[in-house]
């Protein structure tokens, strides 16, 4: 069943910060730099990186929200890349998202049955009298009652918004679903509802997710593939256990030894990374990570190290492999 | 697993019930606010009385009837330059016309140009801005380049250009203060709209499929609504004060209509021995104009969703 | 015994009813320990950081109680008093230090500003400090940093720079609020790290306030736990991870992801949420939510009660009930 669903090749989004008096772009932020790999059908795949890593943008693009500048992206064996606007337009359909921030992803003045409704109306899936209906069922999948369907945003915990925006990117019975940092925003004891929330509804529904996260233990639960992002590029794909288990790449370990335990008991060993991230505006050649890798060594800052497959299904992007 | 959920979901039913306040409109809560702001209530009667007195002068006239004490253009030479007295509330003027009459007169004129002006303004305001916000880019840079050529101009020497250009009379006078405050509803409206396009569920709109044009009037506008309302409130005060401006210089209406600012400008040569011609229009601008003011800082506290008293 | 608080009560008063965001609570932080107080939104965290530095603004107010520091009653205290404390004795770190910083400012400035405030000393001499400060909280080349305005660094760099400027005069009393939420986990590390070097080197008390517990876990020597303004739990850390008595603790501590879990299973999840502040139910705040709710829990509240040194506010502890003292 490992039917791939979307593709993504070689895919950049660089914005041009600083332009000559000519135009001549003088600094370009590459918010992701040459991102490949793909998605398979039914599954879930975190993506985590911290800030600056082009996380976040690289989701967007997929949703038709940035255009990248170079790439190319196929779902369903179909190039979206080399469609028009109206026929990219259509794919809304098939690929929707899940906001991070439950204050701001919601129009304050509609009330969450229109919130809910609306991309079925606009997408004209049903006919008007069964949108209801549908807006109903859709509250009930996300654990809200019928009658909080005219209420307004403002009226709701953080939680139950969220749940809002996951009952609006289901309206359209899309294939995938980028979740971007869907529960950062909560409180942890929310968190955990929610993300219980996304776990049932992909096994009810079949879904294909594109998870994510800053952190990776909020990945763990949900994902079955993980892929770490560091300055607009993946440095490591694995499956979940092997990955959490065998973390290759440098940055991966200092990332899993900088989640605090709850555990006082276990004191462990930490890695303390030097420095800070650096800007993805006009990065150095060579390895982007290795101002702060603590196991850098000769290549690392002339070459840029490529993804390479070490062992089955675990990709490494790094000059000790 | 999903059934799980649903027993929470009960429990958050519940919850949601105690939770949730009635939902309120927004309208109410708004109006509520205003409420308290004393002298927005102020400008509001004001305003009312004013909107009254223009629409029955207006309604009489037309049917025929004439409700004021005296036919505001009627002129009785015998009667010129009388005081304030009791058959003449505010005296009479050069040609012996009343000027209680006139004043009440002047009200439609003055209300129905604020409006009108303000409507020109706003909607080609609203849609330029509109286009240079959303779209970005060439189409931002052009026009906001030739909104601020306009602004370089001062209001009233463009108004007057313009009425060069038109023509004299009051039609025209509307036409070109409409026309002069565009750039302000446009900056208003582009700025709002930058600042509110990077919004979640703008973008989120967008995901879901929404068509440009359908994102800036379902989403956009209606959470900048408040900015312009405000904007447009105070725009009429302004609309009032132009006019008067432009009759006072003799642009505006033409005679023998009552308009306060013609009525001010032909009684300049009066101001020692009848300074009841100048005072009375005068004292109707400002009222009208102040009345405007606090209503629109009134709107502009309630709107503000930190301001309002929850 | 550093810092007392006693019997805190902070209110706010809106249209709608009177909220009372603290709601009695005491606690205690003595010289050179690390105090954490978690909760989650609406439990009433970052309100009593405001209250014990004189932050709160209207409708805010402390209705009731002592804060006591050092054998004075911060209170009591006027605002002039009271700025002779703040940035002196007793320091306060931000969650956001970009909104912290002044931004027309550079950093330099803005440090002097605040050791000159309570130090008698030259400029010469606060710059110097300055850069020692600078350098003592790890950012590279200070001298130079120092001329930097707060835009031109990253959020961990700020970070340190607020804690400089809060270290500067050496306080006894580090208040940090939420200091490393708006951070990346890899600086995160980095601050945690840099405010245990702190405690190590200037002896001074933390009470630190998060919703995050493993941050708790990694930092803390003590713990109190807040739920709707209320504490529920109290104990120190090892043993609140280890056996922890309060329903609410114990949820929070399950429904974590945690990294060394093995499990695929389900995440634990606690039901229901927060209640509305103006709208509690009667008896026991956690009431509604409790997998463990007694029929008492809904009509009384459970009064703090002390079982070998771990504190609970929870009638399945409670002394009445012999029965249920082996509850967990």
């Amino acid at each position: 069943m490992n039917e791939v669903l979307m593709e993504v090749q070689d895919l950049s989004k660089h914005f041009t910060v600083e332009t000559s008096l000519l135009g001549k772009p003088v600094s370009v932020l590459k918010a992701v730099d040459g991102v490949s790999f793909s998605i398979d059908k039914g599954e879930a795949f975190g993506l985590v990186g911290e800030s600056g890593c082009g996380k976040t943008t690289l989701g967007k693009i997929l949703v038709n929200l940035y255009s990248p500048t170079n790439g190319k992206i196929f779902f369903e064996g179909k190039e979206l890349t080399a469609l028009n606007e109206k026929q990219r337009r259509s794919y809304c359909k098939d690929i929707q998202m899940i906001f991070q921030d439950p204050y701001a992803s919601l129009n304050p003045r509609m009330t969450i049955g229109d919130i809910i409704a609306e991309p079925i109306i606009i997408n004209h899936l049903l006919p008007k009298s069964e949108v209801e209906e549908r807006v109903i069922y859709l509250l009930n999948c996300v654990g809200l009652a019928r009658h909080q369907r005219n209420r307004y945003p403002h009226e709701f915990s953080g939680g139950q918004r969220q749940r809002v925006g996951i009952a609006r990117a289901l309206a359209v019975e899309p294939k995938l679903i980028v979740c971007d940092e869907p529960v950062s925003a909560l409180d942890v004891s929310i968190q955990a509802q929610v993300l219980n929330l996304l776990s049932d509804l992909k096994s009810e529904f079949g879904l294909t997710y594109l998870f994510i996260a800053h952190s990776l233990n909020v990945v763990k639960h949900i994902s079955d593939r993980v892929g770490v992002m560091y300055l607009g590029q993946l440095v490591e794909i694995a499956p979940k256990r092997e990955l959490y288990a065998n973390p290759l790449h440098p940055y991966t370990q200092a990332l899993l030894s900088a989640i605090p335990i709850i555990n006082p008991e276990k004191k462990k060993e930490r890695i303390i990374l030097k420095g800070d991230v650096p800007s993805p505006i006009n990065p150095p050649a060579g390895c982007h990570f290795c101002s702060r890798c603590f196991k850098e060594f000769e290549p690392c800052k002339l070459k840029a190290p490529v993804l390479k497959e070490i062992s089955p299904n675990h990709w490494v992007s790094c000059h000790l492999f | 697993m999903a059934k799980d959920y649903e027993s929470n979901s009960n429990k958050n039913l519940i919850q949601a019930e105690e939770y949730v306040e009635k939902p309120e409109s927004q309208l109410i809560e708004m109006w509520e606010t205003l409420r308290q702001n004393k002298a927005a209530v102020v400008g509001l009667i004001i305003i009312g009385l004013l909107t009254l007195i223009a629409l029955v002068v207006w309604a009489s006239q037309l049917m025929g009837k004439q409700i004021l004490p005296y036919d505001p253009n009627f002129s009785d030479m015998s009667q010129s330059f009388v005081w304030p007295n009791a058959q003449h509330w505010f005296g009479t003027d050069q040609l012996g016309r009343d000027i209680f009459s006139r004043v009440l007169d002047g009200t439609k004129i003055s209300l129905s140009v604020g409006v009108a002006a303000v409507t020109i303004s706003l909607s080609v305001g609203v849609f330029l801005g509109a286009l240079a916000g959303y779209r970005g880019g060439r189409t931002d840079a052009i026009v906001m380049r030739l909104m601020d050529m306009m602004l370089a101009i001062p209001s009233i020497l463009l108004a007057i250009a313009f009425m060069a250009a038109l023509g004299k009379g009051l039609d025209k006078a509307v036409i070109a203060i409409g026309l002069v405050s565009i750039p302000e509803y446009a900056r208003l409206v582009r700025g709002s709209i930058l600042s509110v396009k990077e919004n979640d569920y703008v973008q989120a709109a967008k995901v879901i499929g929404n068509k440009d044009s359908r994102i800036i009037f379902k989403h956009i506008l209606p959470n900048i609504m408040s900015l312009i309302v405000v904007r447009a409130t105070l725009g009429i005060s302004t609309a009032v004060l132009d006019t008067s401006a432009l009759g006072f210089l003799g642009l505006g209406v033409q005679p023998p209509f009552a308009e306060w600012g013609d009525m001010l400008g032909r009684a300049r040569g009066f101001i020692f021995n009848a300074p009841y011609t100048l005072i009375f229009p005068g004292i109707a601008i400002t009222i009208t104009v102040l009345a405007f003011n606090l209503l629109g800082d009134g709107l502009r506290d309630a709107l503000d969703p930190k301001s309002r008293i929850k | 015994m550093l810092l007392e608080v006693r019997n805190l009560t902070t209110e706010f008063k809106l249209k709608r009813g009177t909220v009372k965001a603290v709601d009695d609570i005491s606690f205690t932080i003595d010289k050179g320990e690390i105090l954490a107080i978690v909760g989650e939104s609406g439990s009433g965290k970052s309100v009593t950081s405001l209250s014990i530095m004189g932050l709160l603004q209207k409708p805010g107010r402390i209705a009731d109680g002592e804060i006591t520091f050092k054998s004075q009653d911060l209170n009591k205290m006027t605002q002039k008093e009271l700025r002779k404390i703040r940035g002196n004795q007793i320091s306060m770190i931000f969650q956001e230090p970009m909104t912290s910083l002044n931004p027309v400012s550079r950093i330099k400035d803005q440090i002097m500003e605040n050791i000159l405030a309570h130090r008698k000393i030259t400029k010469k001499e606060a710059l110097a400090r300055t850069i020692e400060m600078l350098d003592t909280v790890g950012i590279p080349s200070p001298a130079e940093r120092a001329n930097d305005y707060p835009h031109q660094m990253s959020g961990g760099m700020r970070q340190r720079v607020m804690t400089a400027m809060a270290l500067s005069c050496e306080p006894e009393l580090l208040i940090a609020d939420e200091p490393t939420t708006a951070l990346d986990v890899t600086i995160q590390a980095q601050i945690l790290e840099l405010l245990y070097r702190m405690r190590e080197k200037f002896h001074m008390a933390v009470l630190l306030i998060t919703h995050d517990l493993g941050v708790v876990s990694e930092a803390a020597d003590r713990v109190i736990v807040m739920y709707c303004g209320k504490i529920v739990e109290e104990a120190d850390v090892k043993s609140l991870f280890k056996q922890p008595l309060h329903p609410y603790t114990v949820g929070l501590l399950q429904s974590i992801p945690q990294i060394d879990d093995e499990s695929d299973k389900r995440l634990y999840m606690i039901k229901g949420m927060v209640p509305n502040p103006l709208r509690m139910p009667p008896g026991c705040p956690f009431s509604d939510r409790c997998d463990s709710c007694m029929e008492r829990c809904t009509q009384e509240m459970p009064e703090l009660q002390e079982i070998n040194g771990h504190k609970v506010r929870c009638f399945l502890y409670d002394k009445d009930m012999e029965g249920e003292l082996n509850a967990k």
